[in-house]
């Protein structure tokens, strides 16, 4: 069973990574490109029956893999 | 340079007694040896290694979780250090009153713990920065705030993720209850955005717990405690309020 998690920072917090990029691109000429954030996505291979495999992505990314004083994430099956 | 090794080693606190610290040191950590050098040679204390495999500490009075790249920062800045075996010990310590500092990444890893509220984010400016910063102490009734506002301090930073970030209601709450310890600010004590090295949140570089026990800075006492390395000693009053907090 396997779970892609992302974790993303929260829209209200600066990305200076992603103001980089978006900055660097904005020069390049994309200057319809106004906002560029970056997330981080990890893949989980989880050896738990389907009924209770959400269920443990979804405490793996909210206890571990993501911050929530400065991170949001997403729980998806591959 | 006597006149320089003199100055420097003439601490104003003078501990009664034995007292008992231990260093936690993480795969990462590179500021350990700082903090045993400044403790051994301007307090007379032996700090007592800790190592972070370890699930129980000695018989402590204080922990210092000092500065580095705990665990490579991986994941983020903290917070695999944060949940590595010994820290249930130092939870379990702050839990029953312990004092703890925690330098740099050791603020990293009290935030990744929830020992202390709020995130160190990534520098605004996206640069590691490594310079001398001027703080001011906040308003509070810790032994911290109220050894610092003697004076701005003068201290090294050395981080590229040290924006301290909190919620508005975090924030108005870390105000309210005293507990914002330091701020960066001018030379003449002025709290600035010019002032502000890496965008923290309320110009924010150090907090201490409601109790006044755990304190976590993005700033290096350890790296300021001789005229030999560079120009302040003001680390040692950031130690002796260390000492005070639990004497």
């Amino acid at each position: 069973m396997t779970y892609e998690i992302i974790v993303q920072l929260k829209a209200e917090v600066l990305d200076p990574e992603g103001r980089a990029i978006q900055e660097t691109l904005a020069r390049l000429g994309f200057s319809a490109l106004k906002a560029v954030s970056v997330a981080k996505r990890y893949t989980l291979d989880l050896d738990e029956p389907a009924a209770a495999a959400e269920g443990l992505a979804t405490r793996i990314a909210s206890e571990y893999l993501a911050n929530p004083v400065s991170e949001t994430f997403q729980v998806r099956k591959l | 340079m006597n006149s320089l090794s003199v100055a420097s080693s003439t601490p104003k606190f003078s501990p009664s007694g034995k007292l008992r610290i231990g260093l936690v040191q993480f795969p990462g950590s590179n500021c350990d040896q700082d903090c045993f050098d400044a403790m051994a040679r301007h307090f007379a204390i032996k700090v007592a290694p800790v190592w972070h495999t370890d699930t129980a500490l000695p018989p402590l009075d204080a922990v210092i979780l000092p500065g580095g790249f705990s665990y490579g920062d991986y994941l983020r800045s903290g917070a695999l250090a944060a949940h590595s075996p010994i820290m249930a010990a130092v939870k379990a310590f702050v839990g029953k009153g312990g004092a703890v500092i925690g330098i740099c990444n050791g603020f990293q890893i009290l935030t990744e713990s929830h020992l202390l509220p709020g995130a160190l984010l990534r520098n605004a400016s996206r640069r590691f920065i490594c310079e001398f910063v001027h703080l001011a102490a906040g308003a509070g009734e810790s032994v911290y705030q109220k050894t610092l506002a003697a004076k701005v301090s003068q201290l090294p930073i050395a981080h590229g993720e040290g924006r301290f970030f909190i919620d508005g209601e975090g924030l108005k709450r870390l105000q309210g209850q005293g507990q914002v310890a330091l701020r960066y600010a001018t030379h003449t004590g002025q709290i600035s955005p010019q002032a502000n090295p890496n965008g923290a949140i309320d110009h924010i570089a150090g907090i201490v717990s409601a109790n006044g026990r755990v304190f976590g800075l993005m700033p290096h006492p350890e790296r300021a405690t001789d005229l030999l390395l560079g120009g302040s000693v003001d680390g040692l009053a950031v130690f002796e309020a260390f000492l005070s907090s639990f004497t």
